[in-house]
């Protein structure tokens, strides 16, 4: 598949999957069930070709740029920030840490009761 | 002065700007050894901001030359399905402890940013806005909107939300014992979506992919909570 052929692939994708979203009235954002129609299409050729595999590399590398513009956006609510900088500060920072961990443990120890599970199965 | 004014409404001007402050952006990162605290989205942020406020040009029309960067968010959540394909044994095989950590981190967003900013005092439009700070703008601008919040002030708590998780994440999680790359990439994407799971990606491909996962299921599971609690409050 040539490189025009991988960009029509994903923005085709996303084209169903806005598309989807919108006419069964899911709150789901479309890109993801874009993305969930290019693994279908994936699996059913078994494997992405070179050129897809290149695009979404270099999609995916520069990933953080594309969330800028969005966050300049803080520019129009200095002024809310402004008035209430030690609620939003606090609640902002210590909820992220808190999910970050919350998140990081309950991974790990779910994956250490599996695989005991699994050894278990296999000693038995 | 009259090129100046030629510049400033091109939408071409703003859209230069934003890749060039990323790349300045990224240089420092590069040149200060890497470090995760100088965080090239947040860096760039701040630059163009200084640069708003300078030359007080309001955010719209800034925003009409960056749109074609933030429009390429849409096909990059699409690209995520290719790495998602290439590590899909290993995804099925932790698919319970991805499942539960996003079902915990979810959970765990919601309630303690809602919690804290009520308890700080925060007003009832920020609290709104702030609940679903730890979702990929496209979908926590819908939420907010739909529980009385201001999108483009969610969009503002998502990025620094994504901002904090990348910069602490990786120390934040080896300072608790999660060492494992799969259990970084998912709490930094279930935590800080999109912007952690960059972050994510530049510290190992696999934690970048479970990053990815952990951000649409977590996009997933916090718009069915909301909802499910319009209904029931309702």
């Amino acid at each position: 598949m040539p490189l025009q052929g991988a960009i029509a692939l994903i923005l085709l994708c996303q084209l169903v999957g806005e598309l989807a979203a919108r006419a069964a009235g899911l709150p789901l954002p479309g890109p993801v069930l874009g993305a969930v129609l290019l693994f279908l299409y994936i699996s059913a050729r078994g494997g992405p070709g070179e050129d897809l595999r290149q695009l979404s590399d270099g999609l995916l590398r520069h990933l953080s740029l594309l969330f800028v513009p969005a966050g300049v956006g803080l520019t129009e609510h200095l002024d809310r920030i402004a008035q209430e900088w030690v609620a939003i500060g606090t609640a902002v920072i210590l909820s992220t840490i808190l999910t970050l961990v919350a998140s990081g443990w309950t991974f790990t120890l779910v994956l250490r009761w599996q695989d005991g599970r699994r050894q278990r199965r296999g000693m038995a | 002065m009259n090129l100046w004014v030629y510049l400033a409404a091109s939408p071409l001007f703003w859209l230069l700007a934003t890749v060039l402050a990323f790349t300045i952006a990224v240089q420092v990162h590069e040149r200060t050894g890497r470090r995760a605290w100088v965080n090239p989205v947040g860096l760039a942020i701040l630059l163009l901001m200084g640069v708003l406020l300078v030359t007080g040009t309001p955010y719209p029309t800034f925003f009409a030359g960056a749109q074609f960067v933030h429009f390429m968010l849409g096909p990059a959540t699409v690209a995520l399905a290719v790495p998602l394909w290439v590590h899909r044994h290993e995804v099925r095989a932790t698919a319970l402890p991805l499942l539960a950590a996003v079902l915990v981190g979810a959970l765990t967003a919601l309630v303690s940013a809602v919690g804290l900013a009520w308890l700080l005092g925060a007003d009832a439009v920020t609290i709104a806005s702030m609940a679903p700070k730890s979702v990929t703008a496209p979908v926590a601008m819908g939420i907010s909107e739909k529980i009385g919040g201001v999108p483009s002030l969610t969009a503002a708590m998502v990025l620094g939300t994504g901002v904090l998780g990348a910069v602490v994440g990786p120390v934040v999680l080896r300072r608790v014992g999660v060492r494992d790359p799969r259990a970084m990439g998912t709490a930094m994407g279930a935590a800080s979506h999109g912007v952690a799971t960059a972050a994510a990606f530049q510290l190992d491909q696999k934690a970048g992919t479970y990053g990815g996962l952990a951000m649409a299921l977590s996009a997933l599971l916090t718009s069915a909570l909301i909802s499910a609690a319009i209904l029931f409050l309702r």
